[in-house]
């Protein structure tokens, strides 16, 4: 395609349609045209993606889509590719960011060129992090994502912005300024930055360590993992609604995706060692997060703890490594970006109506908006992780496979479907039940149709992939079997390496 | 044709919750009810089919639900003898619910919502009964779950009713949490959560032991005592049983369906089905058998003193699943089962029986308030003295043959377990009180002196807060008046509604009669075949009837008694239940007040679940995390005077960040050192 691979394609696809909107004459109607530049962007985009998807072999280990190009000389080179781990994210980086459009359709009307401009340029980066098999290649995606949302945050934002994109900005910069000096470590050892050759060179398990460990203060503030997590309450609550969206639906995806992509598979003995104690903050974070969340008075923050809690269930999973809790981890990953982004643009819609998060603002809504309130039940009983929707596979994916690895750790874990099911049924009584006695709740009007688009395809995507989620956990049987076998036999060489020394 | 049975209902479910505002109301009725109908009338056929001819048993598969290495889960409908019994009892009460309710919501303006509902638990009942593995189950289990939540807060502006809705869907996640546990060990040490293969590999496992939670227990009966507490929650077994009674205030149909017949029968359901593991853990049946013997007594006692209508039954309810899981926990499936079967009869019956003199009373729900009814609604009062009968197990009625079967079985399982004689005696003094509060709810309702006739020229009431039960009405006091005719005489209720109870009373009368020798008799063998397993040294079918003859009449003498004490109490000499309350008030309130189970729960789990959130909150996230964290960093890059402030207000925060740390290293060097479960 335009002497580019599709992956190209897809990364770059939205930056054309941003330096479309770069050329949009100011002047009445100005808005509209850019509203609509973006959107026609992002379904291209989406459209290609479903064309890749048609092309995409299930099941297999191998990346698919490669392409590689010199750049910058020595070493460093532009390689792309994907393979069943990071394709689902890349489909599902294409499918929500229209919704985000539309979501932003009338609630954005302050610089609106700038603010499409920044989601597509988004998008871009996004698309590029899981399309990435260059280790340089990848950090620049992966920390210039930063830069677009900080921005979102900062200009669009509620009324702490300044606050809340600072904090995010700050605690994710930390963790990134260790990764660099890691990639660089890993460049001085082995003269490459081709991740699939890193994926089979064998690091000195000592310096995997190391390693390790700077990588994971950057993936562990993006997850994020509790006692990182304080960001991201702060950053959901101040964002506008499709910066949630994707914050929840793919940034979060971001730190998850780097554990399966780098530290699981490049230092497994480290990941070994050091797999207790992601055991044991992804519990804290499951139980901690829950309480937190049963307390709080503000919708979004409620929901943004209890992505802190559901994101503990993929750290827990990716680190029992073994086939059913890795997939249910890439699923839960996958899933929760639809659950959590529908949940931020049902408050939306209540937003956009009311202008307020407080949970106490609201109450007997039910009575003026049923159509809502069944969307809105929906997206809730999957964030509790009722069997039939999505929510359910990843929770017990990762759960059954937890066990084996660790029964204290399932034990515990297993304690957050109770405290879900209780944060997330009170939030929904106290906004949606009771009688309908506030003033300024009796001119609520239901759905619109824009927001009826926006919310029914989500509503049959999670029950369908609650019923029939096989398409996901197919797309990376292969290549999770091939991670984790590869892991084994890392362990099993070191095991033998030690025992000899005897 | 199973697949019609199944998801009829979820047709009916679509089109009345899709298209409910379009085709309007009756229509919707119409469509729900006449599949339920249809389904209900396959079931009847596939019962005689597979149950009582020679039928096949069958799981065919619909579709693969997920596979992920060497799990994998099918759609299946696995219909054996064991099923067809569930199927028939679901979809009977089901389909008369449904035609029952088309008088009873007459009212209501949200009537598709209703009969959608209800539509989707009968689904996902259906689900759970034809389930071929534990993930499958599962998912009806929550389904079942999910509508019950919906249907309790189905009058969504009262605070009660969400409350209780609230409470029971947590209540039985604690449960679930526990089914899951048991899911992902069986899992572990078979590889599969199939029924049929951890059905074969369970006598292997049952001298196996497993390393789990720091301890070393035997395979099985772990495995067993988790899954059981998933039956606890659902079947509200004493400890989980707080949701049910506050489930009351769902309309009454919902009460008779799911919180009678049903949904909490589930658990009893699974114990039976799993019936090969539970068979491989003689402690696991102990258990079983413990936790049912102290329900069924705990329930009667609390069902002694309350006043709401529907609260005496759904304590009445909860003691009748106690029977069940002790016939269970003695190794009788059949008799469980056989109890499931005619319980399902007549506990709908009473609660449909109570609902129609709710209706005649306007929503009234306090028995304090009725009286004398009987010459007003004879034919409700009939059927109402049907269920009591068969509840109480007079002679030839259907729960004569069911309990007392239990408490035979559970006799005769006493010659060699302890635990056993213990239930014994507690289903023996249980059967005494459940008599008594049976007729006093008979007398109380239908007998002495009328209690409602001036209440009536005052419009309808306040609900009763000042009671001691709280949550008395039944939702009507929530709504805008939608009926004119609030002011008048008791009036017996619609055809739609008495004819369900025609149907439930001839169920009440010859269910056990006419099914006794297939379910617990000398035909049970050729009855259930394969679908209950009993194990080599389990004849407790036969032990039960070589009885000493006083055991058989003890049942017998325990409901005369009842009756007497209860005929003297509030027939002969209505002021006895009062001063007796006065004479012991301390027993009166503990028992009126369920134990003070509510208020000790609020207090242990409740209350600490906040406090520790808004600690975690306040004090976790913003006093330690924030401030050393970003806050920390910004505050000493911004402000000069920095170490100054630190001095001052610095030290307890370092002391607490300490201590988190402190916490996480330790739970990490706890999982580092005891390595887990391997």
């Amino acid at each position: 395609m335009f002497g580019f691979g599709i992956l190209s394609g897809l990364t770059f696809l939205p930056l054309v349609g941003a330096a479309l909107i770069l050329f949009v004459k100011d002047g009445e109607g100005s808005k509209n045209t850019v509203r609509w530049i973006a959107l026609w962007t992002t379904l291209v985009t989406l459209a290609l993606s479903f064309y890749a998807w048609s092309q995409f072999i299930p099941g297999v280990a191998d990346f698919q889509f490669v392409e590689q190009r010199s750049w910058f000389g020595s070493g460093l080179t532009y390689k792309m590719g994907v393979d069943g781990i990071s394709f689902p994210f890349v489909v599902l980086t294409a499918f929500l960011t229209p919704f985000c459009i539309v979501a932003s359709w009338k609630s954005i009307e302050v610089r609106v060129r700038e603010y499409f401009i920044a989601f597509l340029v988004l998008e871009t980066l996004m698309i590029g992090v899981f399309c990435a098999l260059d280790l340089v290649l990848f950090y620049l995606f992966f920390e210039g994502v930063l830069i677009p949302m900080f921005i979102i945050i900062g200009v669009w934002g509620g009324k702490r912005r300044i606050y809340a994109s600072f904090k995010f900005f700050l605690y994710t910069l930390v963790g990134s300024l260790l990764m660099l000096v890691a990639i660089m470590a890993m460049y001085a050892q082995t003269h490459t930055t081709d991740i699939t050759t890193l994926l089979t060179t064998h690091f000195d398990p000592a310096l995997q360590k190391w390693l390790w460990l700077a990588f994971f203060a950057s993936f562990a503030v993006k997850m994020p993992m509790w006692p990182v997590h304080t960001w991201l309450p702060d950053a959901h609550v101040e964002a506008p609604t499709a910066g949630s969206v994707i914050l929840a639906g793919i940034l979060l995806k971001m730190g998850g995706y780097g554990f399966i992509r780098f530290s699981l598979p490049m230092f497994p003995d480290a990941s070994h060692y050091f797999a207790p104690l992601v055991f044991a903050l992804s519990v804290i974070a499951i139980i901690y997060t829950s309480l937190v969340a049963l307390v709080q008075e503000d919708i979004k923050k409620l929901i943004a703890y209890s992505s802190v809690a559901h994101m503990g269930f993929v750290t827990m999973g990716l680190f029992a490594m073994n086939q059913q809790a890795v997939e249910g981890a890439v699923f839960q990953m996958v899933s929760h970006g639809l659950v959590s982004g529908a949940l931020f643009l049902c408050v939306g819609v209540v937003y956009d109506r009311l202008h307020t998060r407080e949970i106490a603002a609201y109450g007997g809504i039910v009575e003026k908006m049923p159509v809502y309130a069944v969307i809105f039940m929906v997206f809730t009983m999957a964030n509790i992780g009722l069997p039939g929707t999505s929510g359910f596979v990843g929770e017990f994916l990762t759960l059954i496979g937890a066990f084996k690895a660790n029964t204290w750790v399932a034990l515990f874990a297993t304690t957050g479907v109770i405290l879900s099911s209780a944060y997330a049924l009170y939030l929904y009584r106290r906004v949606l039940f009771g009688k309908l006695v506030k003033p300024s709740l009796q001119g609520l009007t239901d759905l619109s149709a824009r927001e009826f688009a926006v919310l029914a395809p989500l509503v049959l995507l999670t029950i369908w992939y609650g019923v029939q989620p096989n398409q996901i956990i197919h797309a990376c049987s292969g290549a999770v079997a091939q991670l984790i076998k590869n892991y084994d036999a890392a362990l099993a060489v070191t095991r033998t390496a030690a025992l000899s020394l005897y | 044709m199973y697949s019609a049975i199944v998801f009829l209902p979820l047709l009916g479910f679509l089109i009345a919750g899709l298209l409910g505002k379009k085709i309007g109301d009756r229509a919707s009725e119409i469509v729900t009810t006449a599949l339920l109908f249809v389904s209900c009338a396959l079931s009847w056929i596939t019962f005689f089919d597979v149950g009582l001819h020679d039928g096949h048993f069958s799981a065919p598969v619909i579709a693969n639900w997920l596979t992920s290495g060497d799990l994998k889960i099918d759609w299946a409908l696995r219909v054996d003898t064991l099923t067809s019994v569930m199927l028939i009892v679901v979809t009977t009460v089901s389909a008369l619910v449904h035609l029952y309710s088309i008088g009873y919501m007459h009212e209501d303006k949200s009537r598709p919502r209703f009969f959608a509902y209800l539509s989707l638990f009968t689904f996902a009942m259906l689900m759970l009964v034809t389930s071929d593995n534990l993930a499958q189950m599962f998912f009806g289990w929550e389904g079942v779950g999910l509508a019950s939540y919906l249907l309790i807060g189905f009058w969504f502006e009262k605070p009660s009713a969400n409350a209780a809705a609230i409470k029971a869907f947590v209540v039985n996640r604690v449960g679930d949490f526990g089914f899951s546990l048991g899911m992902f060990l069986v899992f572990m040490l078979t590889g599969s959560i199939s029924f049929d293969v951890i059905f074969a590999a369970a006598p292997d496992l049952a001298s196996k032991s497993v390393h789990a939670f720091g301890l070393d227990w035997n395979a099985m009966t772990l495995a067993c005592l988790l899954l059981f507490m998933g039956a606890m929650g659902k079947s509200a077994q004493f400890l989980l049983h707080t949701w049910l009674p506050d489930a009351m205030e769902g309309p009454t149909p919902v009460s008779a369906l799911i919180h009678a017949a049903t949904m909490v029968t589930a658990g009893v359901f699974m114990v039976a089905r799993l019936s090969p593991l539970f068979e491989q853990s003689a402690t696991a049946l102990t258990v079983v058998t413990l936790v049912g013997g102290i329900t069924a007594f705990f329930a009667a006692t609390v069902g002694l003193v309350q006043n709401d209508i529907k609260r005496v039954i759904a304590y009445s309810t909860c003691s009748q699943l106690g029977y069940m899981f002790v016939g269970l926990g003695c190794g009788g499936y059949a008799l469980g089962i056989f109890h499931l079967f005619t319980h399902a009869f007549f506990k709908a019956l009473l609660f449909l029986g109570a609902g129609s003199v709710i209706h005649a009373m306007h929503h009234e729900q306090d028995m304090r308030q009725m009286g004398g009814l009987w010459s007003k609604i004879p034919v409700t009062f009939a059927c109402m003295t049907i269920g009591t009968l068969a509840l109480t197990g007079f002679p030839l009625t259907a729960g004569y043959f069911s309990k007392d079967a239990i408490i035979e079985g559970a006799f005769a399982a006493g010659a060699h377990s302890f635990a056993a004689s213990f239930a014994f005696v507690l289903l023996v003094v249980a059967a005494g009180m459940t008599s008594f509060y049976s007729w006093r709810l008979v007398f109380m309702t239908f007998f002495g002196e009328r209690r409602w006739s001036e209440q009536y020229k005052l419009l309808h009431p306040a609900p009763q807060a000042a009671h001691g039960h709280g949550h008395g009405d039944d939702g009507h006091g929530a709504h805008d008046d939608p009926h004119g005719h609030h002011i008048g005489e008791p009036h017996e209720s619609p055809a739609t509604m008495m004819v369900p109870l025609f149907v439930l009373s001839a169920g009440a009368l010859a269910a056990g009669y006419a099914f006794k020798d297939q379910f617990i008799g000398h035909e049970a063998g050729e009855f259930w075949r394969t679908s209950l397993f009993t194990g080599a040294n389990n004849h407790i079918l036969h032990e039960m009837h070589e009885i000493p003859a006083w055991v058989g009449y003890a049942p017998f003498a325990m409901m005369v008694g009842g009756f007497v004490v209860a005929l003297a109490m509030y027939v002969i000499a209505p002021k006895v239940p009062a001063a007796l309350a006065e004479k012991f008030p301390r027993l009166y309130l503990f028992l009126l007040n369920k134990w003070y189970f509510d208020e000790l729960y609020d207090k242990i789990f409740v209350k600490p679940a906040f406090a520790l959130g808004r600690l975690f909150w306040k004090g976790g996230d913003g006093a330690i995390i924030d401030r050393f964290g970003p806050d920390g960093v910004a505050a000493r890059v911004l402000d000069g005077a920095g170490v100054a402030s630190r001095l001052q207000t610095g030290f307890i925060y370092n002391y607490a960040f300490a201590m988190l740390l402190g916490v996480a290293a330790l739970i990490t060097y706890g999982l580092f050192a005891l390595g887990g479960g391997q």
